[in-house]
């Protein structure tokens, strides 16, 4: 069979035709939305027509089986249109709230868990993990499995203060950009890089892997054509791995989980702010990571208590203190939360006054 | 197909109320050698905690840099299904929008060229193809364009540019954020296809303050809705939602400039003194709306921590109309590019590239004005350069 004449640099197909009819019709002529519950809204227009979205989780790792089941839900209940969120969520979309329920039910009936509107846990943006990166120091989907089952009653239905943002990233690349959110886990690693001479000398750019480096550890090695590594210099980035596939670092004993806490994207209140660091190591740990799930559970379980209204994770530890935040949580203070990279004189405390704990 | 491999550990993540990612590897498994021997491999990285994929080879369509990553199984004797298991982006419509026939159509494809895995979507909003051998991409590619679907970007190229939906569905964002992302990814194909900069280059268009695309944290340029005049309030509303919130302790306090007042049932707010960060909006969003003049704040710079640290975007244009044709948007960022090509170093993103040379170096060479809005504070140390024109000879 022949394939049809490929066209390049055409770009994507424009977004109006995929728009359902009422949102195309009162595009840009919204007036208010209202969240009916944890997984249904309704945006309200100008003209008085209204659409209702329903948000359910995805895996985000999805087969071609599982879309066209979305695709069968559209059809049966959306005259076909859905879209996906930026945190990996599937939304449905209905004309009328008579058409909500049993768009609800035939989800309930497949299990499909339904929420992350409002002040909830949405779902988790996260990265490829064992599934598909080469510089995964942990997986990512089963990270994110492991934390929604354990707290998908606040996807569901229970509320915080606010939004609570988490994300995971298998290595300290963060694609994804998840060093804004509320709670991040990163895998790391904690040894630096091996050399592999032979590979270092055939297959790498010495200059660029040089280059690579941010704390200037790597230098020539000219006897073997090859580099060397000052290790008290190593910070174990895994940048030159990288570069040089000669340098791996994965070290399946030492590689682990680090847990940040306290960023946010928005500028609503306050500017967005970086997330930091709450625990610097805890144990790679599948299939379920006990000891990950639990610190999460500790962090969340007092932002829950102690948070005000409308206060996210990082407005909540600025007002009471990272001080206090180490103190309630119990967390231990390591030396490894001393900023020694570079922005790190930014974080020491020039004032005599802070909380005794 | 019966199951291919035992998958003890992985099938602990079958368990639980939140959908599991193992089960779609077993059902697209069912179906696909390659995605049989996914499951396979990626049981063994949970069993030994380990990574089984090589670094991307340079794998591609015909006359195109970007698009597709190459990934390579290094145990492809063990399971070669997972020998090649390439990845395809796929430039995603503009807020993720799709028909159920467009879905259904590039679905059919994808199994039958590559493993029937997908990710909806990737980190930087492309579709994500999962796992396919070189010798598929040309027909794939081909299908694929040939229904009006094109490749996103990889490597040191524009990547895939994406948006919060915008004014499709959200009374909040001043700019048709889809429209801006749909015009800069057609202005800038050939950036984004065939790869010629220092390194990767991302936009990421929000229509407010909200930035649900957290466009500040992780675009190398941000273009963020604003307003210039003033919110506009709806009384009678604010004496609705006096009867169900806490008008003071939930929008007035928590201004953050303080230019709110409440008093005998009214809100005032002294809009020249608000910063626009959206709070009492998103609080009463039937009494308080942005004002009418609306356009865009424009920031430069966020990345992820590789290398020095990680940058948030920050101002360099406070406020700049966003209307078709976008002229002066794009003769702003070629201005931008044709300096980080000058001066940027292999790998270096525009916002380490600035760290590394100053920002006043970069405002002189680009030709923009400096404005308070784009600092926190002016400087603390008294290290300051001059010109030559300033200088009494």
């Amino acid at each position: 069979m022949s394939l049809p004449d490929r066209k390049t640099d055409i770009g994507p197909p424009h977004y109006e035709q995929f728009l359902h009819p009422v949102i195309k019709k009162n595009f840009g002529k919204w007036k208010y939305h209202e969240e009916i519950n944890a997984g249904v809204m309704v945006h309200v227009a100008e003209s008085g027509e209204k659409i209702y979205t329903v948000r359910a989780a995805t895996p985000r790792l999805l087969a071609t089986d599982t879309i066209r089941e979305y695709c069968d839900i559209a059809e049966k209940h959306c005259d076909g249109y859905l879209r996906f969120t930026t945190r990996n969520n599937v939304e449905f979309f209905v004309d009328s709230e008579s058409k909500v329920q049993p768009l609800l039910d035939d989800l309930k009936s497949k299990d499909y868990l339904v929420g992350g509107i409002g002040a909830r846990i949405s779902n988790v943006v996260h990265t490829q993990g064992w599934v598909h990166c080469h510089s995964a120091a942990t997986d990512a989907s089963g990270l994110v499995k492991v934390i929604m089952d354990e707290f998908h009653e606040y996807f569901s239905s229970k509320e915080l203060a606010n939004r609570c943002r988490i994300a995971v990233a298998c290595c300290v690349n963060m694609c994804g950009a998840v060093h804004c959110s509320d709670i991040a886990l990163v895998g790391v690693h904690k040894t630096p890089p091996r050399i592999m001479h032979e590979g270092v000398k055939n297959s790498c750019e010495i200059p660029s892997t040089i280059a690579s480096c941010p704390t200037t550890a790597i230098s020539p090695d000219p006897a073997n054509k090859s580099v060397k590594i000052k290790l008290e210099k190593c910070m174990y980035c895994g940048n030159c791995y990288s570069v040089c596939p000669a340098m791996p670092i994965a070290d399946t004993e030492n590689d682990g989980i680090a847990i940040v806490v306290g960023g946010k994207v928005s500028n609503l209140r306050k500017p967005p702010m970086f997330s930091k660091l709450a625990v610097p190591w805890l144990p790679n740990n599948p299939p379920r990571w006990p000891e990950v799930v639990d610190v999460v559970k500790i962090i969340l379980k007092e932002y829950e208590k102690g948070a005000r209204k409308h206060e996210r994770m990082g407005e909540w530890i600025a007002r009471i203190s990272w001080e206090k935040f180490f103190s309630v949580t119990g967390l231990e203070f390591k030396i490894q939360h001393i900023d020694d990279f570079t922005y790190a004189r930014e974080t020491f405390r020039t004032t005599a006054a802070f909380k005794w704990t | 197909m019966s199951k291919k491999y035992d998958t003890p550990l992985l099938d602990e993540l079958k368990k639980g109320v939140f959908p599991s990612f193992v089960v779609e590897m077993e059902k697209a498994a069912a179906r696909s050698d390659m995605a049989a021997d996914l499951l396979g491999q990626v049981e063994l990285s949970y069993k030994e905690k380990l990574t089984h994929w090589k670094h991307g080879g340079i794998v591609g369509v015909r006359g195109y840099g970007s698009g597709v990553i190459g990934r390579y199984s290094d145990i492809p004797d063990k399971f070669p299904g997972v020998a090649h298991f390439h990845t395809v982006r796929i430039n995603a419509p503009s807020g993720f929008y799709y028909t159920s026939n467009a879905l259904r159509e590039i679905m059919d494809l994808w199994d039958k060229y590559g493993s029937g895995m997908t990710n909806m979507h990737g980190s930087t909003g492309d579709m994500i193809l999962l796992g396919t051998r070189s010798e598929n991409l040309e027909p794939l590619f081909a299908e694929v364009s040939s229904r009006g679907w094109d490749l996103g970007g990889s490597g040191s190229a524009v990547r895939t540019p994406s948006c919060c939906l915008g004014m499709s569905r959200c009374e909040w964002s001043n700019i048709d954020s889809q429209a801006i992302t749909y015009d800069i990814t057609q202005h800038y194909q050939d950036e984004m296809h065939r790869p010629a900069f220092p390194y990767k280059f991302k936009f990421k268009i929000a229509g407010c303050a909200v930035d649900c695309i957290a466009s500040i944290a992780r675009a190398d340029m941000s273009v963020i809705g604003t307003w210039r005049d003033k919110i506009r309030v709806d009384q009678n509303e604010v004496k609705n939602y006096a009867s169900k919130m806490d008008i003071k302790a939930e929008v007035v306090d928590l201004c953050p400039t303080g230019c709110i007042t409440y008093t005998g049932g009214e809100l005032t707010i002294d809009d020249s003194n608000c910063s626009r960060c959206m709070n009492c909006i998103a609080r009463m969003t039937k009494a308080l709306r942005p004002g009418v003049e609306k356009g865009a704040t424009i920031l430069l710079g966020s990345k992820a921590p590789i290398v020095t640290g990680a940058l948030m975007s920050w101002v360099i244009v406070p406020f700049m109309k966003m209307e078709p044709p976008y002229d002066e948007f794009y003769e702003l960022v070629d201005k931008i590019w044709e300096w980080w090509d000058e001066n940027g170093k292999n790998r270096e993103r525009i916002g380490e590239l600035i760290e590394r040379l100053t920002f006043p170096r970069f405002l002189k060479d680009v030709g923009i004005e400096p404005h308070p809005a784009m600092v926190k504070e002016p400087r603390r140390d008294p290290f300051f350069f001059w010109s030559e024109e300033d200088i009494k000879r």
